[in-house]
């Protein structure tokens, strides 16, 4: 089987996928306007500051939206069907994510459902995922 | 500077075959595209002092055909590029960089001869920030809203199947559409899901093919011997927001759409009621739904009971997609071409579903998913003396 796909960190990137690897979810925010945003860049798209810092995310957030793979990617031939994410932070940004430990069906999957992050690995790359908080097992 | 009106497309034409052109590869269908469309306005080779296109680049167009060109755009922002190709010829035209340009589209969409594969680079923001997650072309990423709008406004998978059952009301007056055949929303509701909430049938169709138009100013295209009237420009709008679907600000409207339609309507000087007739671009059912919002025709969240009510249908208030769309009538990878011919079709009077007395009708091209628009308002001769 295929692996899944390897993201290759590059300089505006390095530092999320290096806190994603000590198991911290961390998003750029800038200290001029307060913005805490994705995908890491090296200035504010609001106010165009670079005085930024990592921001150190409760991990905590929503199903925003989300859609039902059928045709699956490699790598993901032993995961079809399965959801393609949109989470919110409570901190306000949004990422793609998966939804793991979880049934990839419409009636588990509930928009706005309350998601904490886990960290998966894709090769030696830390990948942030998110399950569903408050499960009975 | 007001560009209303300045310049006018003067040739437009497809190639003769759409489908499965197995024998032809994309270059060749650029060029097949191209010399329909400059026969189209009555013009020879030499004419041509301009290329525009995407996928290919317009040096590789312009050295297959022969032209040495003095204007060159090879923007390519997906989908809606050509919309953009058309805005900025009109800006070159009316700069005097150039007379007359050609911008043509070609795409082995389906036999995928002479083509790229699709493979965003590891290091690439899609690389690091999509891919990871299993996403695998259109199907995978751009429907991914359809949820947060149904939760936000109440549409339901019974009104998004109507688009493609409207579209293809459209289409069964079109000899030259792939599908034609009716359906119903239980058809489609009933078509293998591809990516939930999204069916086959609220998917687009995947061709090969191409078309070409051929611009030049109106003041030329006045005193030319042309076969049929100038389509003039009367307004244009371009944007762009992520080309990640992932980083759109509202997952229910595309920024793209709503910026480059203020723009176009705002310099054609036209209110909405004016238009008689639409085009957007509709590689899903659902973008139909948002550009109709985004463009300001209805306010938010009213789209799918105005499809539902049958107003863009044929003898509806506002036909929509009237040569049956990138759901019916064909769709090579970057549909937006393809609108803008049908856009010229209904103003010459000549569509094969044609619609009584269009004199303005407006094409909305998407690129990427909701990543880049190109906005088009067009309009025969009566509506530029009005």
């Amino acid at each position: 089987m295929t692996a899944k796909p390897v993201p290759q960190p590059t300089p505006n990137t390095e530092p999320y996928f290096e806190y994603a690897a000590r198991g911290e979810l961390r998003v750029p925010r800038c200290r001029a306007c307060g913005l805490a945003f994705m995908y890491p860049r090296t200035a504010c798209p609001s106010c165009a500051s670079e005085d930024l810092e990592w921001l150190l995310c409760s991990g905590r957030a929503t199903l925003h939206t989300y859609l039902i793979n059928t045709r699956p990617a490699p790598g993901f031939e032993e995961d079809a069907p399965y959801a393609i994410a949109v989470v919110e932070l409570e901190e306000g940004p949004r990422l793609m994510s998966n939804i793991v430990e979880c049934p990839q069906t419409s009636e588990a999957l509930v928009l706005d459902m309350d998601l904490e992050v886990v960290f998966d690995k894709h090769g030696d790359v830390a990948v942030p995922k998110f399950r569903p908080v408050g499960r009975t097992s | 500077m007001s560009m209303r009106g300045a310049v006018s497309i003067v040739g437009a034409a497809e190639t003769e075959r759409l489908g499965k052109i197995p024998d032809q590869s994309a270059i060749e269908l650029h060029a097949e595209a191209a010399r329909r469309a400059i026969a189209d306005a009555g013009l020879r080779l030499q004419d041509i002092d301009g290329v525009a296109c995407a996928g290919e680049s317009p040096v590789e167009v312009a050295e297959y055909l022969g032209i040495t060109p003095h204007y060159l755009d090879g923007t390519h922002v997906g989908g809606s590029s050509f919309m953009l190709h058309v805005r900025h010829a009109a800006a070159a035209i009316a700069a005097g960089h150039c007379s007359t340009v050609l911008v043509t589209h070609g795409e082995s969409g389906r036999s995928r001869v002479g083509m790229q594969p699709w493979a965003p680079a590891p290091q690439s923001m899609r690389g690091q920030f999509e891919v990871p997650y299993g996403v695998m072309g259109a199907p995978t990423t751009f429907p991914i809203g359809i949820l947060r709008y149904m939760k936000e406004y109440g549409m339901t998978p019974e009104q998004l199947a109507t688009v493609p059952v409207v579209q293809r009301q459209w289409a069964a007056m079109n000899p030259r559409a792939k599908l034609r055949d009716p359906i119903t929303v239980e058809d489609v509701l009933a078509s293998r899901v591809v990516a939930h909430p999204i069916h086959l049938l609220e998917c687009c169709l995947v061709t090969d093919g191409g078309a070409a138009v051929v611009l030049t100013s109106s003041e030329r295209a006045g005193v030319m011997d042309l076969p049929h009237d100038p389509v003039h420009l009367l307004g244009s709008g371009e944007s762009s927001e992520s080309a990640m679907i992932s980083m759109m600000e509202d997952f229910t409207s595309s920024r793209a759409f709503r910026t480059a339609g203020e723009r176009a309507f705002a310099e054609a000087g036209i209110r909405h009621a004016d238009v008689d007739h639409l085009m957007i671009y509709d590689a899903f059912a659902h973008v139909p739904i948002y550009g109709l919002e985004d463009l300001g025709f209805v306010g938010k969240g009213e789209a799918p009971s105005f499809v539902e009510e049958g107003h863009t249908a044929p003898g509806g208030s506002l036909p929509l997609n009237t040569n049956g769309g990138g759901l019916a009538y064909t769709h090579t990878g970057m549909y937006g071409m393809f609108a803008i011919q049908e856009s010229v079709r209904q103003l010459r009077g000549q569509a094969a579903a044609q619609v009584p007395d269009v004199n303005i009708s407006v094409a909305l091209g998407n690129g990427g998913m909701f990543m880049s628009a190109g906005v088009l308002v067009l309009g025969t001769p009566a509506a530029l003396a009005a």
